[in-house]
């Protein structure tokens, strides 16, 4: 055989068409977003997170006058005045990047009316210091009076290193957050994952009745922010709960609350991956075990566990990753708990601490991106057994079982209805426990703090510019992706940078704008603060659900299209046009759906970047429920449920007019 | 024809996928008109060939010219051929109609125009009634035919055809290559058709280039290819053929077990390892051994079968021991002969009829 060291040379180079060079030029185009919208904000989190800052007192040089204004006394380094005094011990000089240091302290009888005067000066290249808001560097000396001097601060010097790691290590109170978090994930991943399980079982496997309804009442959680179960857990539970003593005596605020509110608000995901698993299992597997008189039981744990393995694996990475990854829940039910995402807000929104925000937010990363890693490896796994898999299992009808799957499923049911149905009814009162009695005025949030129907407002907004906006960029992208010709290193490139907001938690993609956006050195800084930056963040968080189901839809059609359509010297927009987009119709209508509701629902991202004009209705919920404004927080969140019902309401129809509009050219129509 | 200068000049391709070398050093002419299949086993490189001819997967070192013209590092859009793939690619939102009107459009063409190209077409095709259809409305034979249709709507001058007949069951396969080759020398359109199927190959091309380990094996008519084949390949993969051991004797004789051979022409030295090989239908049975024409030998049939339209026989003799052959018998000489299985008779291997190729392992 020959090798490829016997080809001659020179290797033909391709002539680019008109095509290529328009095709590069949009998935350059794409691929830009994706490394502004997410690339260079984690690279400016975590060069953050080793970044400290120090007030380094060698760099100045202070001389004191005589009340006379007389400079008599020689020039000091601030170093030496403090070795002196010692004033600023080690920590009060270690700060974060906005850190200013007065410096009147240094002298014991300092008064702003003295007439003493100062001259003060930087004695390396490094120093800073703001006299009069003004900022100073170089060397050279300028005088100050006492007035002046008062308000004359020292900026910190910056450091690379892993100081702010061994500072986060060695506070219990910080650092204690990894076990709860990590505990807590565990313990709703394993009650998630088995009440999904066998609901999904009861689904796949038995003939009860209703199961249409079952279905859509297991998708209802999507369609609220995550934070909305903790306020259902108060009105239940809490100091005034209505059932509250069935806690025995225990506080709802903290991991109990944590572990039920995650079970309900991440039950649809699992549902969702172990009915698909069930689904593809083979029928043929149950027929030779009937055929070989095997028990139900024997059945269950030969043929329907292995089959379903990966969903469970799968289900499993997913749950722990919603759960150690949510913002909301714990943040209104957590009390005194902590976990690592309410951390990042703390430290960020409570102490104005960046630095230690962004090693928490590091912290965070790592279960998050190897629950995801794991997860990647077990669906492609997964896939390898689906086309392998086809004939369709159909459960035969036994009463007993039936009867008892209905029952199950009735009761998870009223839990997750329950929850809704509670905030609804908190959302109604005029004022629990006091006055049962039904009123709208919890509606009017114009009344409270947290931005009122404005905000409502916003979230609308902000939800269908995602659709819109995500829809395309997300399709555009997908398509390049799979369906362009050369290039390969560079679609590679662009596939793994698809993948990665999957594994980047809410609140660290949020952070991580802060860094970025906010710095006023950058070109995009304009688009902080505004309705912008919340449509970026919130696509590029739910990017990468949405570029798999764009990819998945457009593997299916036939890889030669687009040969058939340049052999004919038709452009590729054409095809397309008229044949790429309207033959994935169902997959565009499912992303701008997912990115619709997500938008509407989403906390822990933009939490950190809304600003006064751009509140937002999920956000309200928060806000309001912090400030003890808890009806109106659930009437908020009501609010997004009805919206979100809206809309998959108006998806539904519209998918059926599609698919029955395409009857005629689609096979199984 | 064979005169003038060639359409289609394909001179030393190569193409490899990573480390492997797909296409190894072909060259290749096809004259204007001409009907040219890719014959070879699975995975030897003929899809490979077609897409570097279509500018789909450009080649890694060689010259592709079309028409006098370079076209080797052009992209397909800028190349002049129409293309039919083994799924047919039809866009399945479109009607037929529309999806023969693919082409036509952005080209300057008037709607009556295009509507009038394409109602020709759907009658060339013979589908003249099915235009509002969609593609999944159709038979796979009919869906061949428009996509057909659709790669020869532009008139392009080269046709190519990757595996176009072989999702179809077999009888509508059989009627469809006669449709497909009737088109074409209609249009007089080159084309290249890719196939492994060695019949479909032998009914239509005018010409066959016979592929193997991206190599070319041999280039030649049907004709030629089925009674002269190059290699023990080519003879192997098209027709059938016994294969008997042997080494080669004085003025060009080959031993096989004790009994010499007489051969055809060869170039073979004295005491190389060769293999002789002839088809099984060029063995001739004689009634008895009387007037001993050269090669003949005494042979029992171990295995009839009844094929139809003639009698295929396995036979054992002693001078090959261990190597049966595979001979037709027709009716006629079953019948007259009163051939059964364990009746020994003489059969004789005409000189003109052998082939001797290199044992294998020796080039
Ligand atoms: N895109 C590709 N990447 C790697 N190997 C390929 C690719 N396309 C084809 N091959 C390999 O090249 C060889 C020839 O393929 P192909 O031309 O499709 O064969 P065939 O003669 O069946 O049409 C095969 O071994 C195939 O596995
Ligand atoms: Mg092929």
């Amino acid at each position: 055989m020959a090798s490829v060291a016997d080809i001659p040379r020179p290797f033909v180079k391709p002539k680019l068409g008109r095509d290529d060079w328009t095709q590069r030029a949009f998935m350059g185009v794409i691929a830009l977003y994706l490394v502004v919208a997410l690339a260079l904000p984690l690279y400016a989190m975590l060069s953050k997170s080793f970044s400290t800052y120090r007030f380094d007192l060698t760099g100045y040089e202070v001389q004191v006058s005589t009340p006379e204004g007389v400079f008599e006394a020689p020039a000091q380094s601030l170093e030496a005045l403090n070795a002196e005094q010692e004033v600023f011990d080690a920590p009060a000089l270690s700060t974060g990047s906005g850190g200013r240091l007065g410096l009147t302290k240094l002298f014991p009888d300092f008064s702003f009316r003295s007439p003493v005067m100062y001259r003060f000066r930087n004695t390396s290249d490094t120093s800073v210091y703001l006299a009069n808001s003004e900022r100073h560097k170089g060397q050279e000396w300028a005088s100050y009076t006492s007035n002046e001097f008062r308000r004359l601060v020292i900026r910190p010097q910056k450091d690379i290193g892993f100081s702010n790691f061994k500072t986060y290590f060695s506070t219990p109170a910080l650092f204690r957050s990894i076990q709860n978090s990590m505990l807590i994930a565990a313990i709703s991943t394993v009650i998630t994952v088995t009440l999904a399980f066998w609901f999904a079982y009861a689904l796949a496997r038995s003939c009860m009745r209703f199961k249409g309804l079952f279905r859509a009442v297991a998708m209802l959680p999507i369609l609220v922010p995550s934070l909305l179960p903790g306020i259902a857990l108060i009105y239940l539970f809490g100091n005034q709960g209505m059932l509250r003593e069935f806690l025995l005596g225990n506080s709802i605020y903290g991991p109990i609350g944590i572990v039920i509110g995650s079970v309900f608000f991440t039950f649809p995901h699992a549902m969702i991956i172990i009915s698909t698993a069930l689904s593809i299992s083979d029928a043929r597997l149950y027929e030779a075990a009937v055929s070989l008189k095997a028990s139900r039981w024997k059945t269950f744990w030969t043929v329907t566990i292995p089959g379903a393995r990966y969903g469970l694996f799968s289900a499993s990475f997913v749950v722990f990753n919603l759960v150690i990854t949510d913002f909301g829940l714990p943040k209104v039910i957590g009390g005194q708990f902590n976990m690592l995402a309410v951390d990042i807000y703390k430290q960020v929104i409570g102490q104005q601490n960046f630095e230690m925000g962004a090693v928490v937010s590091v912290v965070l990363l790592v279960p998050a991106i190897l629950a995801f890693g794991i997860d990647r490896q077990v669906q492609k796994k997964q896939v390898a057994l689906l086309s392998a898999r086809s004939v369709v299992f159909e459960p035969k009808v036994n009463r007993l079982f039936d009867r008892i799957f209905l029952g199950y499923a009735t009761l998870v049911s009223i839990f997750l209805v329950g929850i809704i149905a509670v905030c609804q009814y908190a959302a109604l009162i005029k004022f629990w426990p006091y006055n049962l009695s039904l009123s709208l005025k919890n509606y009017n949030f114009d009344l409270m703090d947290g931005g009122g129907w404005g905000a409502y407002q916003n979230s609308l907004i902000l939800a269908i510019l995602t659709a819109i906006i995500g829809t395309v960029v997300v399709f555009l992208g997908a398509y390049m992706v799979e369906k362009t010709k050369g290039f390969e290193k560079g679609r590679a490139m662009f596939q793994m940078l698809a993948m990665l907001p999957m594994a980047v938690p809410g609140m660290v993609l949020g952070l991580a704008y802060i860094f970025f956006f906010n710095n006023p050195a950058n070109p995009l800084n304009f688009i902080y603060g505004t309705m912008i930056i919340l449509v970026v963040s919130t696509v590029t968080h739910f990017y990468t659900v949405s570029h798999l189901t764009a990819v998945t839809a457009l593997k299916q059609m036939d890889v030669e299209f687009e040969s058939v359509s340049s052999s004919l010297k038709q452009p590729f927009y054409k095809l397309f046009r008229q044949v790429t987009v309207p033959v994935s119709m169902p997959a565009i209508l499912n992303i701008s759906i997912y990115l619709f509701v997500n938008a509407m629902t989403t906390v822990s991202a933009v939490v950190f970047l809304y600003s006064t004009d751009t509140k937002l209705a999920s956000v309200a919920v928060l806000n309001m429920d912090d400030a003890g404004d808890i009806a109106p927080a659930a009437a908020m969140g009501m609010m997004i449920f009805y919206t979100n019902a809206a809309a998959r309401v108006i998806h539904a129809l519209a998918s059926q007019r599609i698919l029955r509009r395409s009857e005629a050219w689609r096979k199984s129509g | 024809m064979t005169q003038s200068r060639p359409y289609l000049r394909i001179d030393n391709l190569w193409k490899n996928f990573g480390d492997f070398v797909a296409l190894q050093d072909i060259s290749l002419s096809i004259d204007e008109g001409e009907f040219i299949c890719f014959l070879g086993p699975s995975g030897c490189g003929k899809t490979t060939l077609l897409r570097a001819i279509a500018g789909l997967d450009l080649q890694t070192s060689g010259r592709v010219e079309q028409a006098g013209q370079n076209i080797s590092t052009l992209p397909p859009s800028e190349r002049d051929f129409g293309i039919v793939f083994q799924s047919y690619a039809l866009f399945p939102n479109l009607t037929i109609t529309r999806n023969i009107a693919y082409g036509l459009e952005n080209e300057g063409r008037s709607k009556p125009a295009i509507a009038a190209r394409v109602t020709e077409l759907l009658e060339l095709v013979g589908l003249p009634d099915q235009g509002d259809k969609y593609p999944a409305q159709l038979s796979g034979g009919q869906q061949q035919r428009i996509a057909l249709a659709r790669a020869i709507a532009t008139d392009p001058g080269l046709l190519l055809l990757d595996e176009p007949l072989s999702a179809l069951d077999a009888k509508v396969r059989v009627f469809l290559r006669h449709e497909v080759k009737e088109l074409q020398r209609k249009l007089g359109i080159t084309t290249v058709m890719v196939t492994h199927d060695q019949e479909e190959a032998l009914s239509m091309a005018d010409r066959i280039v016979v592929m193997n380990h991206g190599t070319i094996e041999q280039v030649g008519t049907p004709l030629e290819i089925y009674r002269d084949p190059a290699s023990l390949f080519v003879a192997d993969f098209i027709g059938e053929m016994n294969q008997i051991t042997g080494r080669v004797g004085t003025r060009g004789t080959v031993t096989i077990g004790g009994r010499t051979l007489t051969c055809a022409h060869h170039e073979f030295t004295k005491g190389t390892d060769v293999i002789v090989a002839i088809r099984p239908e060029n063995i001739v049975p004689h009634e008895d051994a009387g007037g001993k024409p050269v090669n003949s030998f005494e042979v029992s049939i171990t295995e009839m079968e009844f094929l139809g339209t003639y009698w295929r026989a396995q036979l054992k003799g002693a001078s090959h021991v261990d190597q049966p052959l595979t001979t037709n018998f027709s009716i006629n000489a079953v019948r007259r002969m009163g051939l059964k299985t364990g009746r020994s008779l003489t059969i004789e291997l005409p000189p003109e009829s052998l082939r001797v190729f290199p044992a294998q392992g020796q080039s």
